[in-house]
């Protein structure tokens, strides 16, 4: 096989090339940049999953210690209808034995209704503690079997893994015992 | 057999190609006159075995890809589809989720090998690497293959192992994990996606695979005395004693891969996967495949936020935490060939790295048990110290043992145990497998 014989260099200056070599690498690092995006976005949630509407329950069969689980955007949602006890325990926990401070009144709209996502904030898994004769943990709210969560009767993070509390889905009553979720 | 000189191999319609493209050669090169140490075990068979297991993996994938649809509404009923009506479907789906198992029961004891024997260290630390990398993407194109059949186990496999992105902070891992669904919970888009990427990547570890042979055919095959070969009486060619050897594996395989598919099928497996996915419900003892075990122990391991001293002030939570010490205990894999920085390979020759690689090896077992039980005590503490002693055995003993341990002499060769001329103490007495025909015909070289 011939060898290869480039030109000579001649008189390069060095500097000039330096500059040449920076723009034209930085330009192709943009360029690639802009045709990756749309490539990358494609896969985010697309415009048929996010029109998902929100929902709207009618609350008021829901007895006084029960609760249901309605699904919003593929996700569990827990409504649950507490006692007098359930709120008052919720109400009196000193903010600093929280893992993620926040009081029973931040986290509710009516004080007997709590609405949340009822996904761990683990690592995703349904807790129990929504029907009768569920395990609902050390402090009488959720229990994650996965990893051991618990969760008070407000859904705040009390023991386990979980670093915050179940999450409270924007939410509003339109009546007063219909709530419209999402 | 093929002709053994190295240019212009073979006669005709051979020659005419090998002229234009030297397959034929390189192909004579690597697999038959290919110099291999005369020495090795039965713990080099885990190599070709890997090969093997990639082949029946793409091959029953590729059949089970005509039957099987990506569909949240569908997945589940094809796979059952391909279980009662597909003609030998359930034995092509045996084979495949045993398959899975098998491959990497063969990959772990393969990685072990090269941890006691020393074969990550110079000049083969490309090589190690490349297999880390296998591994990893073994571990990716299982976890999604798993989700495929659209089970229980699938979906909540699918939702824990996503979620573990949403550990990073300041909103850029739920940002992550989104994007992973492509949704807000694992659903039709997760499902699909992960099929495309299920299909893709054991096409890459197939191309990855090249590149850690070609790494490996570099400077050749370490051995159980962890010495470099000296010359040629050290060696011997490929084919047909490796050939033959690494059949004669393949057989052995087989039975137990066989034993499993006819008899065990579901052994490995859990019945949840077996109900079809509900994401309202999560089963009550959620497991990963006994393969992921050990890693997800570690990840559990961590249940404390580590946080400064006396300030309160929480640096990582538990959930972070466990999270980056489950990737660092692969990461750490990667780094071996500096942490352990005795020049003597072979654990033969080791005395105190010998006796903590069979700790490691049993710490490796305790965390797979731990993987595989409920998160209470006592099983979270014992978790906790057999994760600590994982960190510690490649971050602080090893590094400590190759300043302070005194290795025991080393052979002066690979042949002379073998061949006469007095053999030291440290190296077995076993002869290789090499029959004692290769020893006649080359012990003259030997004399010389
Ligand atoms: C590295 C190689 C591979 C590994 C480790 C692997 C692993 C797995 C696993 C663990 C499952 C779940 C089995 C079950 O429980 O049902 C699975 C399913 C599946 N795999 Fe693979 N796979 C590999 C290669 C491939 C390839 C190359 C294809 C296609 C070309 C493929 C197509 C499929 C299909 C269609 C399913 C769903 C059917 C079923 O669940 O049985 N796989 N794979
Ligand atoms: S997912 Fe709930 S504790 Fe881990």
């Amino acid at each position: 096989m011939a060898e290869a014989t480039n030109p000579p260099r001649g008189d390069v200056d060095e500097g000039k090339r330096d500059f040449i070599y920076l723009l034209g690498g930085a330009a192709g690092v943009v360029g690639v940049g802009i045709v990756a995006w749309p490539l990358i976005d494609s896969l985010n949630p697309s415009a048929d999953v996010l029109a998902l509407a929100s929902i709207e329950v009618d609350v008021s069969p829901i007895e006084v210690g029960q609760a249901i689980t309605v699904t919003w955007r593929g996700k569990p949602v827990f409504i649950r209808h507490r006692t007098v006890e359930e709120i008052s325990e919720a109400e009196v926990v000193p903010m600093d034995v929280l893992r993620d401070p926040q009081t029973d009144e931040e986290r509710r709209i009516k004080a007997e209704y709590l609405v949340m996502v009822g996904v761990c904030t683990h690592l995703g898994c349904i807790p129990s503690g929504q029907k009768v004769g569920e395990e609902k943990g050390e402090y009488g709210g959720w229990f994650c079997p996965c990893h051991g969560s618990h969760y008070d009767t407000s859904g705040r993070i009390r023991k386990g893994p979980a670093p915050t509390n179940l999450v409270v889905p924007p939410y509003e009553f339109i009546q007063d015992t219909v709530v419209q979720i999402g | 057999m093929s002709s053994t000189s190295s240019n212009g191999i073979g006669s005709g319609v051979i020659k005419w190609i090998d002229y234009r493209l030297p397959i034929f050669t390189m192909m004579n090169k690597e697999l038959n006159e290919y110099p291999t140490p005369r020495n090795l075990t039965y713990m080099w068979n885990f190599g070709s075995l890997a090969g093997i297991a990639l082949v029946i993996m793409i091959v029953t994938g590729i059949l089970l890809a005509m039957q099987y649809t990506a569909h949240v509404d569908m997945a589940f009923d094809s796979v059952e589809r391909i279980m009662r009506d597909v003609n030998y479907g359930w034995l092509i789906r045996y084979i495949h989720m045993n398959g899975a198992s098998f491959f990497f029961i063969v990959v772990y004891i393969h990685i072990f090998r090269g941890l006691y024997y020393g074969s990550y260290k110079a000049p083969r630390e490309i090589l190690w690497a490349l297999g880390v990398i296998i591994l990893l993407l073994m571990m990716a194109t299982a976890f999604m293959g798993y989700v495929l059949p659209w089970g229980q186990m699938s979906f909540w496999g699918a939702t824990v192992i996503t979620n573990l992105f949403s550990a990073i902070p300041w909103g850029i891992g739920d940002a992550i994990v989104a994007w992973l669904w492509g949704g807000f919970a694992v659903d039709n888009p997760t499902l699909v996606r992960f099929y495309a990427l299920h299909y893709l990547l054991p096409f890459v570890i197939a191309a990855v695979a090249v590149l850690h042979m070609w790494a490996l055919h570099r400077f050749g095959s370490n051995n159980p005395l962890g010495i470099d070969a000296k010359g040629p009486q050290d060696k011997i060619s490929f084919h047909p004693y490796y050939t033959t050897k690494d059949l004669f594996g393949f057989g052995v395989f087989f039975i137990f891969f066989a034993a499993f598919i006819f008899y065990a099928p579901n052994y490995m497996g859990h019945p949840d996967n077996y109900i079809e996915a509900n994401p309202l419900v999560t089963p009550p003892h959620i497991v990963p495949e006994w393969y992921f075990l050990p890693f997800y122990a570690i990840l559990r391991a961590i249940t404390f936020d580590i946080s400064i001293p006396f300030t309160g002030i929480v640096l990582i939570d538990a959930k972070l935490g466990g999270v980056i010490a489950m990737f660092a205990s692969i990461a750490v894999l990667f780094v071996l060939p500096w942490l352990d920085s005795s020049p003597v390979r072979s654990g033969r020759f080791r005395p105190y790295f010998k006796w903590f690689f069979w700790i490691f090896v049993i710490d490796c077992l305790v965390l797979g048990y731990i993987g595989a039980m409920p998160a209470e005590s006592p099983y979270t503490e014992i978790g906790q110290v057999a994760t600590a002693w994982y960190f510690l055995h490649f971050l602080v003993i090893l590094p400590l043992l190759s300043r302070l341990e005194r290795p025991m002499p080393l052979p002066a060769s690979i042949s002379e145990p073998v061949l006469g001329g007095g053999g030291m103490a440290a190296a077995p007495a076993r002869s290789p497998e090499g029959a004692s025909g290769v020893s006649t015909e080359q012990s003259p070289e030997t004399m010389r």
